[in-house]
């Protein structure tokens, strides 16, 4: 009997249906590298999917129609709302949610495919067994880890990472059980009481891998798990033996690997010490040494006048400016600036904000055109000359101790040079420590200007003193 | 066990090419992207169609059922939400670009 969804076995019209999909799925990742083709990127997707599940229907093995449109229209009348009414700010939760739905479904189809095979007598092959259990483990993980990074996103669980003595050797073993459980089943499929047992530790794996991991980490974590979801699609494809899922899913994965890789970068650290949370242990330590140090500050009035006295405007954004929905204040801010002839642009941080390019979808959403969203490395070589450097919800990217201080938990990690900038900026809620609990020494030099309040409020009277001062 | 071998090959060489067409995406995009590869490979709906329309039996049907609803909501909410987000990405007006090039 053959396989449910064999290539080799597919009617001509279906595997050609894939043929092009795969191409059209290349074409789409290809236009999205520029601003100026990517719309026309995500049409062609569109279009490779569409002509996917066409190709898909025509199959005779699909019988029953009744059911296929039941859950097609229940998932676009969720999907439609998810994406149209999601605020810009609730990406990177929608992005979570988005990866968990990815892992449940690819675990679902694991699932079935091995009862289905098991339970009508047909032989499963050693290396398809093998694949169909990296699926199940890369799904259910991916399923139970998104809805962890989703949960913490939300901040419907604690943000701050959750650590307990012997958290690693727990994980490990868990995983190395799961793993044992799984080359079991390769060996012996027929061992079907063992299944549900797999099924429920990747599931518990995805909670515990999840739960060390604090909320800034999340950009590194939300491509890892976007990787695994790929990954997870790639082995289903093996399974089915069908290419086109192998192709979608290895380009996603390979998508969700450079985006890991970039965010790891980016904050001078390893795979390794991101999954096993050892930030959160390492900051600890600095956080008692704050000792009371003389800073200056100033009113909006004052601010807006040092603004506006200056030729050259960079503005850091951070995820505190999204948390206080200042976005659109900061644009008008910005747009009163050019208007003076002010040349004003965004320094952006690889990890700013929750997930990779957060930042720039919360400034275009803002109006603010994408040429002045400038690069960590582009924007740096300026910094020297520049007047006044504006840093808005932004904390450990300015901290110049990642340059020099050895001792520091963030030493090494790439910096936005904002000390480097004849005056700076800071609007800040208090002098309290951030999120890390790491002190910002950028605070206590003499050209820096403390401007305490919350970012909308604080910029928005900026923009009225702006606006009425001449 | 005839069509491992051409699976892995396109497998090294789709993960290739991955890399290639990715690493020039602009960290602009990054989050389009992310969006964008996330509906993509929600291409998962393929495999998931065929258990649920298969029907051979209950268990089947729901696990089918569930992962066809996931996939769809991933499909539909994925490009919805890419073109939602580059529509927003414009280009500076022209008469801005006038006045800050002096």
């Amino acid at each position: 009997m053959p396989q449910a969804a064999a290539t080799s076995d597919l009617p001509l019209v279906t595997q050609i249906c894939y043929l092009v999909a795969s191409a059209l799925f290349i074409l789409s990742l290809k236009w999205l590298s520029a601003p100026s083709t990517s719309r026309r990127g995500v049409l062609v997707g569109e279009i490779g999917m569409g002509v996917a599940i066409l190709g898909t229907l025509m199959m005779p093995e699909i019988k029953a129609f009744q059911w296929i449109i039941v859950t097609l229209l229940v998932g676009t009348a969720v999907g439609v709302p998810l994406a149209m009414l999601m605020p810009m700010t609730a990406v990177p939760q929608r992005t979570a949610l988005s990866h968990s739905f990815g892992g449940l479904a690819v675990g679902c189809v694991g699932a079935a495919e091995y009862y289905m095979r098991v339970r009508h007598h047909q032989s499963i092959e050693r290396f398809t067994m093998g694949v169909l259990s990296l699926e199940v483990l890369l799904g259910f993980l991916t399923f139970t880890g998104s809805l962890m990074a989703f949960g913490k996103l939300q901040e419907l669980l604690p943000s701050r990472p959750l650590v307990y003595r012997g958290q690693n050797f727990i994980n490990l073993t868990l995983l190395v059980i799961a793993i044992g459980v799984g080359v079991w089943l390769t060996i012996d499929p027929t061992k079907q009481s063992l299944f549900p047992v797999f099924v429920v530790m990747s599931l518990l794996f995805g909670v515990l891998l999840i739960i060390p991991i604090g909320g800034a980490d999340m950009p590194t974590v939300i491509s890892l798990l976007n990787s695994y979801a790929g990954m997870s699609a790639s082995a289903m494809g093996f399974v089915l033996d069908n290419k086109l899922l192998i192709i979608a899913g290895a380009l996603d994965g390979s998508s969700g690997f450079i985006l890991s890789i970039i965010m790891c970068k980016a904050m001078n650290r390893s795979f390794t010490n991101v999954l096993f949370g050892a930030f959160g242990q390492a900051t600890t330590v600095t956080a008692g040494s704050i000792e009371k140090k003389s800073y200056r500050s100033a009113l909006p009035k004052g601010a807006a006048q040092i603004l506006s006295s200056a030729t050259s405007v960079v503005i850091v954004p951070g995820y505190g400016m999204a948390v206080a929905q200042a976005q659109h204040r900061v644009r008008e801010l910005s747009d009163l600036l050019t208007k003076r002839g002010i040349d004003v642009k965004f320094g952006i941080h690889p990890v700013a904000g929750r997930m990779p390019g957060h930042m720039n979808v919360l400034l275009a959403e803002a109006d603010i055109p994408y040429d002045k969203l400038a690069e960590m490395e582009d924007v740096n070589p300026e910094m020297s000359h520049t007047d006044v450097v504006l840093v808005i919800g932004a904390n450990d990217v300015t901290n110049p101790a990642a340059r020099h201080d050895k001792s520091s938990p963030i030493y090494g990690m790439p910096i936005i040079d904002c000390d480097k900038a004849r005056t700076v900026m800071v609007i800040k809620r208090s002098m309290s420590s951030g999120f890390a609990g790491i002190d910002n020494e950028l605070y206590y030099m003499d050209k820096t200007l403390m401007l305490f309040g919350d970012a909308k409020g604080f910029v928005g009277e900026m923009v009225k003193a702006l606006s009425s001062g001449d | 066990m005839t069509s491992l071998m051409p699976n892995l090959y396109v497998f090294l060489l789709a993960t290739f090419l991955g890399f290639e067409v990715i690493r020039r995406v602009s960290p602009l995009l990054h989050t389009p992207l992310m969006s964008l590869t996330n509906a993509i490979s929600a291409i998962s709906l393929v495999g998931s169609l065929v258990v649920l329309g298969s029907q051979k039996d209950t268990l089947s049907t729901i696990l089918g059922a569930v992962a066809v609803t996931a996939s769809t909501i991933n499909v539909v909410s994925g490009f919805l939400i890419t073109d939602r987000m580059l529509r927003m990405f414009k280009k500076r007006k022209t008469n801005d670009a006038a006045s800050s090039s002096h």
